[in-house]
């Protein structure tokens, strides 16, 4: 560490060494994931803009506590966003096993990121299986790209009112009516996107663990491909937190 | 962290690989394939770029000669119509549907894939591992991927003429709600489709070579090559890369809900459509509106990434032919980050008649303007670098001061049109036609000419005709003129882009003379362009050799072999001692002084002495009461008006 800060910033620019001290794969992963940030930005924008034009509507936007309100084999029990927490949990903990995977690696303890990448490979895989629930409950209510039932009627309003945490529920089809027509098919997009991340990011994982255990990367003497798919990664777990917090909990 | 790993990183660094294999690659023989088709070397993937970008800018051309006809003589027939487009042109009569079909299909063509693919890809990829002293790009399989990935975009762009319903046909930005119902016309159906589709795999090139262009700049610069030395070429390289890496993206979130709003019956931008002879369509909740910001957030940064590189090529250009130092080099480079900063928040310019918030089209305006201050900045620049130079006027030199005027003229436009108010007289005219026109569009093609004048010799290794370039240059700089500045006084006067025909509309039928002198200066401008294909190709083949240095430069791709080797420099990689542009010094015999010339102890730069006056001996003002004082008498002169 002392060694390294005896190199003034004048020669850390002054070319015949990388300035952020990073190989030209690692720095071009950065640069992939700004650009990556700017996509999901544009959609996350759509969807503000969308959204903001409902204020005042007679169809409002439904309330994501009254839509993603299911848990599996929990029929007919108000439990709001609990399993979108859930799935919240599992990917951010895949990226703590993640993060345990690029340290062994620093470390170069082959078996131990085999060990994390395989803790990782699950995680995204369960994550994908939970969206994947997600979204059958979402079309088997009615969610679909150019209409969806999602709109609550004034008894339904009354009836969503009186929910509280566990209770039980049932809707009527007096209860509801058409909501806004981009609530669901924004929710495909913006989760298909993100989901169509975590899935390239699940691929790129089994590649490099298979590198693992091919024993790759101690011969290459190095784990920094461990380092950039934990990059991509820990990214895809950034959007899912954006995702979050402005589809499901505002 | 150590230093060890700081300075050697051998396993991870490509530099290093290459000077580990750059001298054996080129003893075994590569196959037809490796060699030309999937190349992974930058310069034979710059001269991909740079033939598809001529083969698309000869599409793109035409296509603008056709409709330049119908806007000339509409009521006449020309049988060349129904030779060329089929049913399209029966009895020779331009269908008022491919005439649309045609101004789209030009602008895409012009704005993407020649004036972005084929200027930035050929010069990023030409020169950018040359001049900042690198074996190749830091990825050359990804690089050669951009160029396939370019290429297939330009094959399904160009297949929509061979659809039944035509191309995309909604003008270059295919706006919904035409561009989002299949019905809407006969563009709209796959034609429009392939275009979606064309600029995605477009999207997707773009930021394989972006990011390549990005990293191999900050990551592999030879040793000396600092920031404050790169040749003025790199920064507008970089640059344009980051927004393009920035701007891309919008674009392709925007093109995947138009896909959905097509395909999937979603209605991110449509809302309450009502279609003659289909009725009350089912759509609701969506705005067009917001089609037109993500697309203008691309859209703005686009203008820069096809102007940049040019004004780039010229600084380079400039300097070397006026054998003086850019006038300016930290102002051009700061220039450059600011037009690239204020790029992004413009877009809004595009739109103030959408019904926007006037307050919001009020700031959209200020950062607008303020554009003309870097503007300005790399103007001056560059005619101070032309004052009392010694210039000499290769072919390269006069393109790149051909741009320097279409520059000037365009942009004082630009300051009209950047009014929200001026806007909405000159919205959607031939005002904004001829203002765009001659700003980015000549001035970026000038741009890309003195760049393939100048570095002609580096790619192909022979020299281009000057008769011909000479003629060439001339010929195109008139008939860019004669063609739009005419303009600028139609969109005055209120003549609308993209109308069929005016000879039906008694307001706009007295312009029909100068429409013919528009379309004969373009004809001109067509034959000038094949003046330069017959040059281009025939230098290829039967050029005069090149030297070594044949323009006398400093940079360091003028140090590699005329013939082409794979890793650039047969030995080792030169080291760099000062900045590009140190031509004409007085302690220098020669009057330039290369990048990579050690030098007998001289300066970096060199500072003329300065005499200074010793004579005088009164009274001297502080200089800063000087410039306060300036300031109280601004307040002063505002009290009394008050």
């Amino acid at each position: 560490m002392s060694n390294s800060t005896t190199v003034s910033n004048e020669t850390i620019w002054a070319g015949g060494r990388s300035p952020f001290n990073v190989s030209y794969g690692k720095l071009m992963m950065w640069i992939f994931l700004l650009s990556d940030a700017f996509t999901f930005s544009s959609l996350l924008v759509g969807y503000g803009a969308i959204r903001f034009s409902y204020a005042g509507s007679s169809t409002p936007w439904p309330d994501p506590a009254n839509v993603f309100n299911h848990f599996p084999f929990a029929h007919g029990l108000h439990l709001p966003l609990l399993f979108v927490s859930l799935m919240t949990f599992i990917l951010i903990f895949s990226s703590v096993t993640m993060v345990l995977a690029v340290e062994a690696g620093h470390r170069k303890s082959n078996a131990e990121v085999s060990k994390y990448m395989i803790l990782t490979i699950i995680g995204g895989a369960a994550f994908l299986g939970c969206q994947a629930w997600e979204w059958s409950q979402f079309i088997h209510e009615g969610g679909r790209l150019d209409s969806n039932m999602f709109g609550l009627t004034e008894a339904g309003l009354k009836k969503a009112e009186s929910l509280s945490f566990g209770s039980h529920y049932e809707w009527l089809a007096a209860d509801r009516g058409p909501g806004p027509v981009p609530f669901a098919s924004l929710f495909f997009i913006v989760t298909g996107f993100h989901g169509f991340h975590v899935l390239s990011g699940v691929v790129l994982n089994i590649i490099v663990w298979l590198n693992v255990i091919g024993g790759t990367y101690i011969r290459r003497g190095h784990y920094e491909m461990v380092e950039k798919v934990g990059l991509y990664w820990h990214f895809v777990d950034l959007v899912w937190v954006f995702v979050f917090t402005f589809y499901y909990l505002i | 962290m150590s230093t060890v790993e700081i300075t050697a990183n051998p396993t991870i660094d490509s530099p290093t690989h290459h000077d580990e294999h750059g001298h054996h690659d080129h003893h075994h023989k590569q196959s037809f394939i490796s060699k030309y088709i999937f190349s992974t070397d930058h310069k034979m993937i710059s001269k991909q770029y740079l033939i598809t970008g001529i083969i698309m800018g000869c599409f793109g051309m035409g296509m603008s000669l056709l409709f330049r006809m119908q806007l000339a003589w509409p009521d006449e027939t020309f049988p060349l119509f129904e030779s060329l487009l089929g049913k399209w042109g029966k009895g020779g009569k331009l269908d008022p549907n491919y005439y649309m079909a045609l101004v789209t299909i030009h602008g895409t063509i012009m704005v993407f894939y020649v004036l972005t693919a084929g200027l930035s890809g050929t010069f990023s990829n030409l020169l950018i591992p040359l001049q900042v002293g690198a074996r190749d790009m830091a990825s050359p399989f990804m690089n050669m991927l951009s160029y396939w990935f370019f290429f297939l975009s330009s094959v399904v762009l160009m297949s929509s003429f061979l659809v039944e319903t035509g191309p995309a046909s909604s003008g270059w930005t295919v706006y919904p709600p035409l561009s989002a119902l299949e019905k809407a016309m006969p563009g709209s159906g796959l034609g429009t489709t392939l275009w979606l589709v064309a600029i995605i795999l477009f999207i997707v090139s773009a930021l394989l070579g972006g990011i390549n262009y990005i990293v191999t700049v900050l990551n592999m610069r030879t040793k000396g090559m600092s920031m404050n030395r790169l040749p003025l070429t790199i920064w507008a390289f970089l640059l344009t890369a980051v927004l393009g890496l920035l701007s891309f993206p919008v674009l392709l979130g925007a093109g995947l809900l138009l896909i959905f709003d097509r395909s999937f019956g979603t209605s991110f931008y449509l809302s309450d459509i009502h279609l003659n002879g289909v009725g009350a369509l089912s759509n609701s909740g969506g705005s067009p509106v917001l089609y037109q910001h993500l697309f203008w957030f691309l859209g703005h940064p686009e203008v820069y990434i096809i102007l940049m590189p040019a004004l780039g090529i010229s600084s380079e250009v400039i300097s070397t032919n006026a054998r003086k130092p850019i006038f300016g080099y930290t102002a051009m480079v700061i220039s450059l980050i600011g037009i690239s900063f204020l790029s992004f928040i413009v877009w809004g310019h595009h739109m103030f008649i959408t019904g926007m918030n006037p307050f919001l089209g009020t700031m959209f305006m200020y950062v607008t303007l303020i554009i003309a201050v870097p503007s300005a900045v790399k103007t001056f620049n560059y005619l101070a670098t032309l004052w009392k130079g010694n210039i000499r006027f290769t072919t390269g030199m006069m393109f790149a001061i051909g741009l320097v005027s279409l520059f000037i003229s365009g942009g004082l436009t630009g300051i009209y049109l950047g009014n929200a108010a001026l806007d909405i007289q000159l919205h959607d005219s031939y005002f904004v036609v001829a203002h765009f026109h001659l700003v980015m569009g000549s001035a970026a093609i000038f741009g890309m000419f003195a760049g393939i004048y100048h570095w002609f010799p580096k790619m192909f290794g022979k020299m281009m005709n000057k008769t011909l370039g000479t003629l060439h240059f001339w010929l195109t700089f008139i008939s860019a003129y004669l063609v739009f500045f005419p303009m600028h006084f139609m969109g005055l006067a209120g003549v609308p882009r993209r109308y069929y025909q005016f000879s039906l509309i008694p307001e706009f039928d007295i312009w029909m003379d100068v429409n013919v002198f528009i379309t004969v200066s373009a004809f001109l401008g067509g034959v000038a362009q094949l003046l330069f294909l017959y040059n281009f190709f025939n230098s290829i083949f039967r050029g005069e050799k090149a030297t070594k240095n044949p323009w006398e430069s400093n940079t360091l791709e003028w140090t590699t072999p005329v013939e082409h080797i794979h890793g650039n420099w047969p030995g080792a990689i030169p080291t760099v001692y000062r900045g590009p542009h140190e031509y004409s010094r007085p302690d220098r015999e020669s009057d330039y002084f290369p990048q990579n010339d050690p030098g007998n102890g001289e300066p970096e730069h060199y500072h003329a002495p300065v005499p200074i006056d010793t004579s005088y001996s009164g009274p001297k003002e502080k200089p800063s009461k000087v410039f306060f004082s300036s300031f109280a008498h601004l307040f002063l002169a505002k009290k009394v008006q008050a």
